[in-house]
């Protein structure tokens, strides 16, 4: 044991400084000269501000904007930092609802969404909360019923606004590989780029 | 289930085939001090390590010294990230001067990685600053893997010859392993995660104002490189509390493709590396063969559970075309989801791309299921593998028994010692994990964890036990786990599923070694064709899988008839 004493010190010691401090931090100066963009976290921003990071999803809660999925991430409470409160898109403390499938809470919280969501069936995207609380996208389904509330709130006709939702549609990789998708912050950007006719 | 779904996966599974192989030779030729095509570069930092440590790689260890090295180590590394945690404070690479962990919570973070565990009872953006991140969780990532590797290799070499007094040299083992496997492989793998939109910075956060107008806080840090290794490591800690369902850790289905790559690639090579060390590659088959078996079923099971949506939403007006779609990314949809997750629990990974604890009840079960089998198929790098062997013995003498003859498995004689080491092992399961979950759920300052009522309450206690003895990490993450009760028991739990099972299976492999190899003769059982491969697949399932079946049924299964039942709690 005792003779076995100094390799295990010298090599906790050395392994730490290798694998904790000195290639993290080779890595990070790599990662920032050859991919600054990623390395940086993928922000966008618009006038010299940034506005959010592309693969963040961020809360849309106005009628001229489309909407993202319910997200299930909490903030500590003002009031009683032991407690926590509702903030959707938190993107300092992610997290998912963690409901179990017969949570008397998840169907309620279902039958709240669907209220306002139109007429069934809604797509399932639309009414459930995503792993991360962070989910930057929606299903084009979930997408197109929007189109007509987005269109009204614009004064755009319809067409326009499905000819966007169209154009930042993302299809799977050789037909199978992924899933069909729209980026939210991306589609709202681009609307928000078009000129009232 | 859908064509494409199954495309999906299918390719994964092959690419995971493809790449695991030379990865599994390369091991085989580093461990045995071999030369590489990463020799030339990184030797000189081989012999300066051993040189300032005083290692004779060349010096054989009993299998007393190589255990009593392997815990000397794991000792002195959990008492340096006990107090690292404590003493966050005082540290640098602290930029929004976070406190220091509680004493429990840090006993528990400590314990989770240094036994390859990553169960995270902290969240890791809100608690830790990316200066522990990395010198504290990424560095224990790197050593904790290498820790399982060596004792694997150790086991295998055992089986090799005949007569052997030692078992190789751990400190020569564990240098290698990290410097020419792991070090290599998780910088590339990081850079290629970077590419795909996982950050690497030191900064904490970037204030964003959103298009209407609202304040967003992002939270990164150095990411890449932690992700990189928490996948080929198996350790499955995330950087942030989401773990890999966050799009920082997982942006999109091809870093989630090479994440699940890095996560199969060691426990898969190491059936290679296995093969070419006693000698006999078609042993290596039959093992990997085994693990097909498991991993494919479980893929199926898991999707066809998770394809379905939830009844009770469907009734209300929701679509059931996405399936049981709460906990779930987009980006990843039901296939990628059910994939990732079954990987990551048929190995010790814990890593988790979608809530576990929200997934339709005999879709989580599978996961549990998996953890508790011991971890063994193919279990984490290096203990799935010596996990794995241990049931091969069971399974050799169960044949022995049927048959009347002396069992062997590759040439060894297997006898009361070894068969008596062997369930010493295997027992730790059933008693920490039923242990533990029974305990838990009589006692009231357990049971105020739980997030969910009804059997859906029994499955989140029975999940954390599995996982923290099974050294797996995910969790039915709706149990609140930072609690005096949870944090001690479960850094227990950890303790006793890590190194309560691979003492006896060192001493195993000590005895092993000594024995004469018997030549194979017209009486050997052959252990590498069909026969034994479901022979084995039968082993493991009646004594790994049978004696948590009465839990199971009270948990995911009750939880399944009263859901179609239309009952909610």
């Amino acid at each position: 044991m005792i003779r076995e004493l100094r390799p295990a010190a010298f090599l906790v010691l050395l392994l730490t400084l290798l694998t904790g401090v000195v290639v993290p931090l080779a890595m990070t100066g790599l990662a920032t000269a050859v991919f600054p963009f990623q390395a940086r976290g993928s922000l966008v921003a618009q006038d010299g501000k940034i506005i959010g990071s592309a693969l963040i999803g961020q809360n849309f809660t106005t009628a001229r904007y489309f909407h993202p999925r319910p997200s299930a991430t909490t903030e500590p409470d003002p009031k009683d930092p032991s407690k926590t409160v509702p903030v959707p898109y938190s993107a300092d403390n992610s997290g998912g609802s963690n409901l179990a499938p017969t949570a008397k809470a998840l169907i309620d919280r279902v039958k709240a969404d669907l209220a306002t969501a139109g007429a069934a069936p809604v797509p399932a995207d639309a009414v459930t909360s995503s792993g991360s609380g962070l989910d930057p996208e929606i299903s084009p389904a979930n997408a197109a019923r929007q189109v007509a509330r987005v269109a009204a709130a614009r004064n755009l006709p319809m067409a326009t606004v499905s000819g966007l939702l169209a154009a930042h549609t993302r299809m799977p990789t050789l037909g199978f590989f992924g899933e069909k998708r729209v980026n939210v912050l991306e589609l709202n950007r681009a609307l928000d780029e078009v000129r009232a006719p | 289930m859908t064509i494409s779904g199954w495309a999906e996966i299918a390719l994964a599974l092959a690419l995971i085939l493809l790449a695991a192989w030379p990865v599994g030779y390369h091991i085989a030729r580093v461990v045995e001090g071999e030369r590489t095509f990463l020799h030339p570069l990184l030797a000189p930092l081989e012999r300066g390590l051993y040189a300032a440590a005083g290692v004779d790689p060349g010096r054989g260890m009993g299998w007393q010294s190589y255990a009593a090295a392997l815990l000397l180590l794991n000792a002195l590394h959990f008492l340096m990230l006990y107090a690292m945690l404590r003493l966050q404070w005082f540290l640098p690479l602290n930029p929004d001067h976070l406190a220091g962990m509680s004493p429990r919570l840090a006993f528990n973070t400590a314990m989770s990685f240094v036994t390859n565990t990553n169960w995270q009872a902290y969240s890791g953006e809100t608690t830790l600053s990316p200066g522990s991140q990395m010198w504290g969780l990424t560095s224990h990532m790197f050593v904790s893997a290498g820790t399982g590797i060596a004792a694997a290799v150790a086991v295998s070499r055992a089986f090799a010859r005949g007569g052997m007094e030692t078992l190789g040299n751990f400190w020569a083992d564990l240098t290698r392993i990290v410097l020419y496997v792991l070090l290599p492989i998780a910088i590339v793998a990081g850079l290629a995660l970077v590419a795909l939109g996982v950050p690497q910075t030191l900064a904490t956060h970037a204030d964003a104002t959103t298009l209407e107008g609202a304040q967003q806080s992002i939270s990164m840090g150095p990411v890449a490189l932690m992700e990189a290794i928490k996948e080929l490591g198996t350790n499955g800690g995330g950087y942030f509390n989401a773990n890999s369902a966050h799009p920082f850790e997982n942006p999109n289905a091809w870093s989630n493709l090479l994440e699940t790559l890095l996560v199969f690639l060691i426990p898969i090579g190491l059936t290679f590396t296995f093969g070419r060390i006693v000698g006999d590659q078609r042993q290596g088959y039959a093992l990997l063969a085994v693990i097909g078996i498991f991993v494919v079923t479980a893929i199926a099971f898991t999707y066809a559970a998770e394809a379905h949506a939830n009844p009770l939403l469907t009734t209300l007006g929701v679509d059931p075309a996405q399936g049981n779609l709460e906990g779930k990314e987009i980006r990843f949809g039901i296939p990628l989801s059910v994939l990732f997750n079954v990987i990551t629990t048929a190995t010790s990974c814990g890593a988790v791309n979608a809530m576990l604890d929200s997934f339709m009840p005999l879709g989580g079960m599978v996961p549990m299921f998996l953890v508790q089998l011991g971890e063994i198929v193919p279990g984490g790098v290096g203990s799935g593998l010596y996990g794995l062997l241990v049931f091969a013995l069971l399974a050799v003498f169960v044949a022995g028994l049927m048959v009347g003859r002396t069992p062997e498995y590759l040439g060894k004689k297997i006898q009361a010692k070894e068969v008596k080491l062997a369930m010493l092992a295997v027992l730790i399961l059933p008693f920490s994990i039923l242990g533990g979950t029974a305990l838990s759920l009589v006692l009231p300052q357990a049971t105020v964890s739980l997030g969910n009522a009804g059997p859906h309450g029994l499955s989140e206690m029975l999940y954390a036990y599995s996982s923290a003895t099974g050294n797996n990490g995910s969790a039915f993450a709706g149990l609140s786990a930072d609690t005096p009760w949870l944090d001690t028991t479960l850094g227990i739990a950890m303790l006793l599923g890590r190194y309560a099972f691979l003492v006896p299976v060192l001493a195993l492999a000590g005895s092993l070694a000594a024995k004469v190899k018997v030549p194979a003769s017209g009486g050997t059982f052959p252990t590498h064709g069909p026969l034994f491969v479901g022979l084995l697949v039968g082993v493991i399932m009646i004594m790994g899988g049978l004696q948590f079946m009465p839990a199971l049924s009270l948990g995911p299964l009750a939880e399944h008839f009263v859901l179609f039942a239309g009952k909610i709690y």
